[in-house]
């Protein structure tokens, strides 16, 4: 391995072969919302009300909690990707580690409560 | 990156004509990172309530239908078809198409003509059933 300038520490070493891996994720979860958000704004539109009994009695199917759950990791994962290139361009050294540690934290956290919710009210955790 | 301050920057924000795509993609940015904070907690928020019980779903809902609650309603559903449109946007700006100057300001324009449009559409029919 060189030492000298940069080209020379490069070569032999190659890429990290991940370059287009946090774009294409961009794209192929965006697709998903497309459908996913499609569909469930489309269902909300179809609620007679909001009251808790009706939504409750919504979530409480296979056939639209899963696709809650999926719809809840597909956003999650594709905000946690556009804010992390945002705090790239706008931060720089340890306050861009510290917000991207944040930044996963709260999509994390915030993912799992709400699929939770969902799993919970699908287990017939909560009374109608 | 460390910027020597002591050099000049060459302008580049400050020297250009606004244009409808300059907009939109700044629009872009700031009604996702809308979306991701406020509107994911508006979800993460309802469907915790919902799992709770009745009441919290109750408070949920008191915040919700006061009238603030109704103006963030209608500000993630513009937020909302707008990020979609120039989300689909982006998508085909990516396969290398519509970079004419014109096709590019008429996309960048049809984005916010869906996401009004949409809004003006959606809170009508909701106001109709109410």
């Amino acid at each position: 391995m060189g030492t000298g300038t940069g080209i020379g520490r490069v070569r032999g070493l190659g890429s990290a072969k991940s370059g287009t891996h946090h774009w294409w994720l961009q794209r192929v979860t965006a697709a998903g919302n497309l459908l996913l958000l499609t569909w469930f704004v489309v269902s909300l539109f179809r609620l007679p009300s909001f009251d808790h009994k009706t939504v409750v009695q919504w979530i409480d199917s296979p056939f639209v909690a899963v696709p809650l759950i999926l719809m809840i990791v597909n956003v999650f994962w594709h905000f946690r990707l556009g804010l992390q290139v945002v705090l790239e361009d706008y931060e720089h050294g340890a306050t861009k580690i510290a917000g991207i540690i944040l930044l996963n934290f709260y999509a994390i956290g915030g993912a799992a409560l709400a699929i939770f919710s969902v799993l919970k009210i699908l287990f017939g955790g909560v009374p109608a | 990156m460390a910027r020597n301050s002591a050099r000049p920057l060459s302008p580049h924000l400050t020297i250009w004509k606004w244009g409808p795509h300059m907009l939109v993609s700044i629009l872009h940015r700031i009604t996702g990172a809308g979306m991701a904070t406020v509107g994911a907690i508006a979800l993460v928020w309802w469907l915790a309530a919902a799992a709770n019980g009745p009441e919290a779903y109750e408070t949920f809902l008191s915040w919700a239908t006061w009238w603030p609650g109704y103006v963030v309603a209608i500000g993630l559903t513009w937020v909302f078809f707008q990020h979609m449109a120039s989300g689909v946007r982006h998508l085909v700006l990516d396969t290398g198409a519509g970079y004419e100057l014109r096709v590019n300001k008429l996309g960048a324009l049809a984005t916010m003509i869906f996401s009004t449009t949409l809004t003006a559409l959606v809170w009508a029919l909701i106001l109709v059933r109410h």
